[in-house]
């Protein structure tokens, strides 16, 4: 049996789960100290399905704590940057784009040295080890111990970054160092910030996940467990300690993997429909597609996967704003409005049919009649057509959202999780068909529960040398490799997904090859 | 003469990804390199056409070659000045100022950081009005400029420079060193005196791209409507609302290629737009009748946010609005359409002035 956790930011959902089937859930207040609200959570499913530790098979836990510490700029630990790729860059040095407030508290200790590569795997200038060595003390001499390492084009060529590394742990033993190649994608700034980041995380990742570790204990729970990462995928706990930035929006993921599992669909839509926001993302193959720009995190961009997610401002705490025929700034009729604004985490104390004096999108679904919460009788002298107006502009809303993520005309099935799914009354232009599984306010959880280990490779390949077949299989057998790696069983890793994309203005072929590969766990002992 | 300093160049390259017509690079990179040589070097004074004597020496300054490339590995900064400095030495008279090639994209911003690392000022101006994919389409040509002596230097110190006999030349040398130069490659050509630009370039484009983009940020505080705002802001037509239906694109010599198809929306309803586009967004039929062509602009934007919709973003689903706005009467001119006209892309149609089937303002 698994245990998935999902430790939001207000609630710390857990389920326990035997093969397929969902044995008992819980929704928990998430604590100031997030391992109390684990171990509380973990004793609640273990105590309402009354089952032997001994039976659970692994632990596996979705956590926000690493962005929020960004976000929040806490716990951050100061972290030097090397980037090698002189004469070029110079003009835009590391952390250029970061917040000032952030640089200050990671450092902005920052340095440039010979090396890089260009996109066809040519060096921009040699590789010079003394120079690295001389940074290496400077770094050492200002009292740092996390160190972030860049290279130009080190998705294509990531020596120069290894070499470095070697050079920088031979000045400072025990330096917590991040290649940018083990993180990021094309594009150096975002991925040398992502890089920079998972250092200045790594404290707090080793703490939280001891943390993690110690909650499992104290529950004589002896399994193995791992922390959910934003692809969909799981990483073991010192994976975990290496790669905090691995976890960054994990949560919307998690959701969708869960719906994708419930519903037993692999390419679908997904609605996570919640208090104040609505977040629409996209199932294929399984897993959620990858957006394609560069993604904030408290300010600064980064360019690794993150699920591709649109949001639109719905939830069962939207103010209902109904339309005025007087409203004097308005050119003509000022039209009905659901949302942006809401009562958000207040619902259950402002809302009408809890006692409270707001007119929010769940007073309307309750005396639509199709829902019964709270008190239905305050909502009962509600406008009728106002009530099917909302209703109409709600769905309308959902299915403009949901044809913006479609990529073609073609119906596809939708699939609704969270917590304000109760809005979803009808059906959804575009929709092939509308599914609503059991469990869905812990579909996340259980996207935790779930989850396989795996591997990705991206990066240019030049076919004046290689066959366009040769660079596939050169891919996908890197992908699988580190999916291996990462704790897969070898025998059921599979490449889950392939893309191709030409390079314009490019000479020789190059082409950016994309290659994703997942598999089983490998069972522990 | 005014100046540009920090504080304006999240307008500007809002306004220029506008004026980019769906192409010309995405100017976070330019932006960002603005940013840091005004922080350095102090900010950059801005001039008209008609501040400057008429035998003032203007060599414009530009990045060129792959986008994916430029975000990777991002220029020295001395390789922009070893180009613009190149040009002037070669023909052996000061340089008075930079100016901006081409408003649209990445490009806008780019001549800035040379302006401010130089302590040169910058002309109000540029030679497209936008954003167009080659070299030799500049408003230059029409006026018989060359783009050289055309200098192209990289990160490492290496500079070419070159004379040909047309501009169409330059562009075919320009980009095999290009290659060369690790597929990216600091420019400076198409040096030109005050009085040939007063007759040549297209004045005040950054202060209109500045413009449009401080009216769409102004809108979006004030939950306007951006989409009308950039319309009046530049004086355009809105031809068009609907929901991107199928793209088809197609990689042609280089360059990406494709349409996109339109369905209307509101009181577009029932009618359908195909959009199509080659680095920039070049021609919209509506019902299958050509209605707007290059050398005319079309900016299609998010219909709620007026946020500008590139190539490389038109997807199913979204909903967006198309604004046509005219060009400079320059490109108008039988060799401006020689250049940039419909026939130049392929597309069987004479040019029709945007206003001429959409009525003056």
């Amino acid at each position: 049996m698994r245990i998935g956790i999902d430790v939001g930011g207000t609630n710390t959902d857990a389920v326990l789960m035997d093969g397929t089937s969902v044995v008992s859930s819980t929704k928990t207040p998430t604590t100031a100290n997030v391992s109390e609200g684990i171990a509380r959570a973990l004793r609640d499913v273990i105590e309402d399905s009354g089952i032997d530790t001994a039976a659970i098979d692994g632990v596996m836990i979705g956590t926000t704590h690493f962005t929020n510490a960004v976000v929040e700029r806490k716990h951050l630990t100061p972290t030097a940057c090397i980037r090698l790729g002189l004469p070029a860059t110079v003009c835009l040095p590391p952390m250029v784009d970061w917040p000032l407030d952030l640089r200050d508290i990671v450092g902005g200790n920052a340095h440039l040295a010979h090396g890089g590569h260009e996109f066809d795997g040519r060096e921009i200038s040699a590789f010079e080890p003394d120079e690295v060595r001389d940074i290496a003390e400077k770094i050492k001499a200002a009292g740092l111990n996390a160190i972030a390492i860049s290279s130009v084009f080190s998705p294509v060529n990531s020596i120069f970054e290894e070499q470095s590394a070697e050079i920088v742990r031979s000045v400072i033993p025990g330096a917590n160092i991040t290649l940018s190649s083990e993180i990021g994608r094309i594009g150096l700034l975002e991925r040398e910030n992502a890089a920079i980041m998972n250092s200045c995380l790594r404290q707090l990742a080793a703490r939280t996940v001891d943390g993690f570790k110690a909650a499992l204990d104290e529950l004589q729970i002896t399994s193995p467990f791992y922390i959910s990462q934003n692809d969909g995928t799981l990483m073991n706990a010192e994976f975990a300690k290496e790669y905090p930035v691995l976890t960054f929006a994990s949560g919307p993921t998690n959701s969708m993997r869960g719906a994708a599992f419930l519903s037993g669909l692999k390419d679908a839509i997904v609605v996570d429909v919640g208090g104040t926001t609505t977040d629409i993302g996209v199932l294929q193959h399984g897993f959620p597609r990858v957006a394609a720009l560069a993604v904030e995190i408290g300010g600064v961009r980064t360019n690794f996967r993150m699920p591709d997610t649109y949001s639109i401002g719905l939830g069962g705490g939207s103010l209902i704003s109904p339309p005025s025929h007087t409203s004097p700034l308005s050119r003509g009729e000022s039209t009905l409005k659901v949302g942006p604004r809401s009562v958000g985490y207040e619902l259950t104390e402002k809302a009408l049919v809890f006692g409270g004096d707001v007119l929010t999108a769940t007073d309307v679904i309750v005396a639509g009649g199709s829902q019964d919460i709270g008190d239905a009788g305050a909502v009962a002298d509600l406008d009728r057509d106002l009530v099917a107006a909302v209703q109409a502009r709600i769905m309308e809303m959902i299915a403009i959202a949901v044809d913006r993520m479609k990529t073609s005309a073609t119906p596809v099935p939708v699939i609704v999780v969270g917590g304000g799914s109760i809005l979803v009354t009808g059906a959804v232009e575009g929709a092939s068909e509308i599914i609503k599984p059991d469990h869905f306010p812990v579909a996340n959880a259980i996207g935790a529960a779930i989850a396989q280990v795996g591997g990705e490779c991206d990066r240019i390949f030049s076919l004046a040398e290689l066959s366009r077949d040769e660079a596939l299989d050169q891919a996908k057998q890197e992908a699988s490799d580190r999916a291996v790696n990462a704790g897969a069983a070898a025998e059921s890793v599979d490449i889950v997904d392939v893309e191709e994309v030409p390079l314009a203005y490019l000479p020789g072929n190059a082409t950016r090859i994309m290659v994703k590969a997942v598999g089983d766990l490998v069972e522990a002992g | 003469m005014r100046i540009i300093d920090e504080s304006v160049l999240e307008d500007l390259a809002l306004g220029a990804a506008v004026l980019g017509t769906g192409g010309g690079g995405d100017p976070y990179i330019g932006k960002l390199m603005a940013r840091q040589a005004i922080r350095d070097y102090g900010p950059v004074e801005l001039y008209t056409l008609d501040e400057l004597d008429d035998e003032d020496l203007v060599v414009p300054t530009a990045m060129m070659g792959a986008p994916t490339v430029m975000v990777e590995k991002m220029p020295n900064g001395d390789d922009i000045v070893n180009a613009f400095q190149s040009v002037g030495k070669y023909i052996g008279k000061p340089v008075k100022a930079t100016m901006s090639i081409e408003a649209g994209g990445l490009n806008s911003v780019v001549p800035i950081y040379c302006a401010a690392r130089l302590r040169v000022p910058m002309v109000d101006c540029d030679g497209m009005g936008r954003a167009f994919p080659e070299l030799q389409m500049v408003t230059h040509t029409i006026h018989g400029i060359s783009s050289t002596p055309f200098a192209m230097s990289d990160e490492r110190g290496n500079t070419v420079l070159m004379e040909t006999i047309s501009n169409l030349w330059t562009e075919t040398f320009a980009r095999s060193v290009t290659v060369n130069m690790g597929a990216m490659a600091m420019i400076a050509l198409y040096a030109a005196t005050a009085a040939e630009l007063r007759e040549a370039a297209i004045p005040g484009t950054i202060t209109l791209a500045e413009e449009i983009g401080k009216v769409v940020r102004r809108a979006r505080l004030e939950e306007d409507n951006p989409v009308e705002t950039i319309r009046a802001a530049v004086g355009g037509y809105l031809i068009f609302r609907g929901k991107i239906g199928d793209v088809e694109r197609r990689t042609e010599a280089g360059f990406a290629k494709g349409d996109a198809m339109i369905d209307g929306i509101d009181e577009y309803a029932g009618q359908s737009l195909q959009l199509s586009f080659q680095n920039e967004h070049l021609a919209a039929r509506i019902d299958g009748e050509f209605r707007v062509t290059v050398p005319d602009l079309l900016a299609v934007l998010d219909v709620d946010t007026g946020e500008p919709i590139t190539t490389e973003g038109l997807r199913y689903g979204f909903r967006v609005a198309i604004i046509a706005i005219r060009c400079d009467d320059k490109w108008r001119t039988p060799k401006g359409l020689e250049i940039v006209g419909p026939a130049y892309f392929g597309y069987e149609t004479d040019y029709v002035p945007v206003e001429e089937r959409y009525g003056e303002d």
